[in-house]
């Protein structure tokens, strides 16, 4: 291998794969990764063609993150090979992986915000000259890295000032500073538009005729039919199957993911719009990210908000929760009228609302998911007098709501930090049973969510609506949409773009309107 | 030792383990004190003494009082360098309306103590009240906030006083807020025990007090969750700042001076009482117990070494070389903690 570091990963790539093209691109065998007192990838054996997007499928804790982060180099297995050409690659570090082609990009964003894109890009790479930072060509070849991907950002502008949709295709390009030969992507489109996720799956396509071997992270079914070629299903850090995606059903799929056999993953809800719970008339927020956009609630009904990111869909919910500064308008709650909202009168009035980004806003990571679960209601019985809260009835009734939820593994006492994606959604979920609430906004419910939680998400929203509650669900994902809401508006730049009810609300109705006003 | 054992070397590795886990559940504490015990009893015959022991639990009384203020701070994400000036504008303060009363009414020792106590205590909180404002209404940063104040209350107990101390109040409070002993324990430390019973009572007993480890675990979610964010770390500031006070006025109380002097030490050693006893500087993480221990540390390592002869000057050596020790003991530690994820 040393004798050949001199050249460039794509051209090595293409002697090997005329010179020994019986070996797949990528390989592991065996690979076990022990952290101490668990077994996080057991024995794996995992291969990736050159030219292909292999999609790794399991749910949240099912290893599919350990293994990359070990092809990626950021990880060391504890036994076990990886193979990259058929040979045997020793990837100590990111920066080794990087050398062989190898790059990752991951949920959690490596950019440093107060730079610019251009900065971010090449950092750790940065072009000199005579020992100096060359900026000017370093701007060209960003510039160049970014015409070639077809996103349109500017060099210059600092990644603070981009939106997160924005900042995901410079994590992207991050990945193209270098020839690449592997590309690992690890749910790439939880944040992205559906318009800016046709311009990843182009460009995907792009890598495929480049020979680049893909691997491809998601929990969306639709993607994976798109752009998969071949699906290697994972359960508990094991290898269950690799099977073809364009043969391959849902139902078997997701039966060879949770074990089960599964049927629909949306439940059957049964409306029944009653009284008015919110209304809210010509809403406009200080940031104009809202600009006078009126809605109604009623109990018993799921109402839907689609729209782009940035388009003032989570921006109207937190404003009438009283989490944004409101400029305009009219707010009706349970036939009060509120001039200016204040989340703790809210919440102690009967709305809630989950945001979307569990992280930033809505777990405390490092306290257990005891005190997270019941964080919001500490003021009344059965966990407080008012004064002094009482520890032994917490304890009961947060015991009985982790059975309920069915939290993994059921360890109240646990840092929330701990736990999976979906078990962290689900102490959140926690909080909307620990008071009477008349109004819940589930804010992007099931972002990061394997499908066999995800489902019961969705049972849990419409056992919730079932029980008389008005139910807002913000989701960029069209099918929740879809298959959950009985009625849905579409939000377009801070006003309604559309109301859709019952059958009207098609994934061709509600995407029109998403883009509607930006072609004409 | 010498019994048969199957695998010793197994045996062996489960017991280099147990250091690791303790480590990972109690943090530096229990071993830095196990160290200092052993160290102090070596170099000097009267340290492991019960009249010694009895030495550093009363002088380190007042350390106790601001560390618990100082979690406090540390607990909302921030912290409070101002605590050593609050020390001295409460001393400051107290000592001069005390001296003052006591000389226009020598008869009413009574009413000039406690309104000295209350003129000091409500003086040092006014710098908490400041803290408070700027960091939870203005958004200003604890560390530029309290630092600000640092100059500003040092430099008002400066002004009173001209820089020299204050004399001139009742022996009798000095006689028992000072030196005064009930059932051969000295008033101090009463103080000190009330203080953390109100302050354990308020943090592990009242929705207030998990909300503000709610505000330190996640400022964002935490509001989200209705809770009144900026009261909360208004009420911290306050709170600390108080507590400083009460500690301001028994340390008056012991030096039977008002001094504008006092109290430079505090902000280091609070903060490394706490963080030595595990409280995390990011916020959200930390128990009362522990600091009430790091606090009782610091003073029995004060003491080893007064004991061992070694020189002030470079007692603040190992001082501050213990905090940035434990800073890095946390660090591992959370390494650890992620990886055994429980």
């Amino acid at each position: 291998m040393t004798s050949q570091a001199g050249s460039l990963p794509t051209q090595r790539l293409e002697e090997d794969t005329r010179q020994d093209g019986a070996y797949p691109l990528l390989e592991t065998v065996g690979l076990i990764k022990d952290y101490p007192g668990i077994r996080a990838l057991d024995s794996m054996n995992f291969e990736l063609r050159a030219g292909e997007v292999h999609v790794l499928f399991g749910e949240n804790g099912a290893g599919k993150s350990t293994l990359i982060s070990m092809i990626a180099g950021a990880n060391r297995p504890t036994a076990g090979e990886i193979r990259f050409n058929g040979r045997h690659a020793d990837l100590d570090s990111v920066h080794e992986a990087r050398e062989l082609g190898i790059s990752a990009v991951f949920q959690e964003f490596s950019l440093i915000p107060q730079m610019t894109v251009a900065e971010n890009l090449f950092l750790g790479a940065e072009p000199t000259a005579r020992g100096l930072l060359d900026a000017k060509s370093q701007r060209q070849r960003a510039q160049e890295i970014l015409d070639s991907l077809d996103f349109h950002l500017p060099p210059s502008k600092r990644v603070d000032h981009l939106t997160r949709a924005e900042q995901q295709m410079v994590e992207i390009a991050k990945a193209f500073r270098s020839d690449l030969s592997v590309l690992i992507l690890d749910e790439p489109t939880a944040s992205l538009t559906n318009h800016e996720t046709d311009q990843l799956f182009k460009l995907i396509g792009k890598l495929k005729a480049q020979n680049v071997g893909i691997i491809y992270i998601t929990h969306r079914m639709a993607e994976i039919r798109e752009i998969g070629d071949r699906i290697t299903v994972m359960r508990d850090g094991q290898f269950i199957k690799t099977v073809d995606a364009k043969t391959t059903g849902d139902d078997e799929l997701v039966s060879l993911m949770t074990g089960r056999v599964m049927g629909q993953i949306f439940p059957e809800i049964n409306y029944q719009p009653g009284e008015m719970a919110l209304e809210v008339e010509d809403l406009r927020t200080a940031d104009g990210f809202v600009d006078g956009a009126s809605v109604t609630i009623r109990r018993g009904e799921i109402v839907g908000f689609a729209g782009l990111v940035g388009s003032g869909k989570s921006e109207f919910a937190r404003a009438c929760f009283g989490a944004e500064d409101i400029a305009g308008g009219r707010i009706v709650f349970k036939g009060r009228t509120i001039t200016r909202p204040r989340t703790q009168e809210m919440l102690k009035d009967g709305f809630l609302y989950l945001p979307s980004d569990r992280r930033t806003d809505g777990l405390m990571m490092m306290r257990s998911a005891r005190e997270n679960m019941s964080i919001a209601s500490l003021d009344i019985a059965p966990f407080s007098n008012g004064w002094l809260l009482n520890a032994k009835a917490e304890a009961n009734a947060v015991d009985s709501l982790a059975t309920q939820l069915n939290l993994s593994p059921h360890r109240v006492e646990r840092d929330a930090g701990h736990f999976s994606g979906g078990n962290q959604q689900k102490l959140m979920l926690a909080r909307s049973l620990t008071r009477d609430f008349d109004l819940v906004v589930f804010d992007e419910p099931t972002v990061g969510v394997d499908v066999g939680t995800r489902a019961a998400i969705y049972e849990f929203i419409a056992e919730l609506c079932a029980n008389g509650a008005a139910i807002l669900l913000i989701s960029s994902d069209l099918p929740e949409i879809l298959h959950l809401t009985n009625r849905a508006y579409v939000f377009y730049r801070g006003r309604i773009q559309a109301e859709l009810a019952g059958d009207e609300i098609t994934e061709t109705n509600v995407l029109s309107h998403f883009f509607e006003k930006e072609v004409a | 030792m010498t019994g048969p054992s199957p695998s010793p070397a197994v045996a062996g590795r489960r017991m280099a383990d147990i250091p690791k886990r303790l480590f990972v559940r109690l943090g530096i504490l229990p071993f830095l004190l196990a160290i200092a015990v052993v160290v102090f009893t070596l170099m000097s015959d009267n340290f492991l003494t019960g009249r010694n022991l009895m030495n550093v639990l009363r002088q380190s009384v007042y350390l106790t009082i601001v560390s618990l203020g100082q979690m406090l701070a540390l607990l909302t994400g921030g912290f409070d360098l101002s605590v050593g000036t609050i020390l001295a504008l409460t001393s400051v303060v107290g000592a001069l309306v005390m001296a003052s009363v006591y000389a226009a009414m020598p008869d009413a020792i009574w009413l000039a103590i406690s309104l000295g106590c209350l003129a000091g205590i409500a003086a040092g909180t006014m710098i908490g009240v400041c803290n408070g404002i700027g960091v939870a209404f203005f958004g200003v940063s604890p560390f530029m906030m309290s630092l600000g104040m640092t100059s500003v209350g040092f430099g008002i107990a400066l002004f009173l006083t001209g820089g020299t101390p204050v004399y001139g109040m009742p022996q009798a409070f000095g006689d028992i807020f000072g030196f005064g002993t009930f059932l051969g324990i000295h008033t101090p430390i009463y103080v000190a025990v009330i203080i953390a019973l109100l302050l354990f009572l308020f943090l592990y007993r009242t929705p207030q007090g998990r909300y503000v480890y709610a505000v330190g675990g996640n400022i964002k979610a935490a509001a989200l969750s209705g809770i009144n964010t900026r009261t909360i770390l208004f009420m911290t500031y306050v709170l600390c700042a108080a507590m400083a006070a009460v500690a301001g006025m028994l340390l008056t109380a012991r030096l039977d001076t008002g001094e504008a002097n006092i109290g430079a030490s505090m902000p280091l050693q609070s903060i490394a009482a706490c963080v030595i006893a595990g409280v995390s500087l990011r916020g959200g993480v930390g128990r009362l117990e522990n600091v009430i221990l790091g606090a009782l540390f610091i003073g029995l390592v004060q003491n080893g070494m007064n004991l061992a002869r070694i020189e002030s000057y470079l007692q603040t050596v190992v001082l501050g070389s213990l905090l940035i020790l434990a800073v890095i003991a946390d660090q591992i530690r959370l390494r650890y903690v992620a990886s055994l994820k429980d």
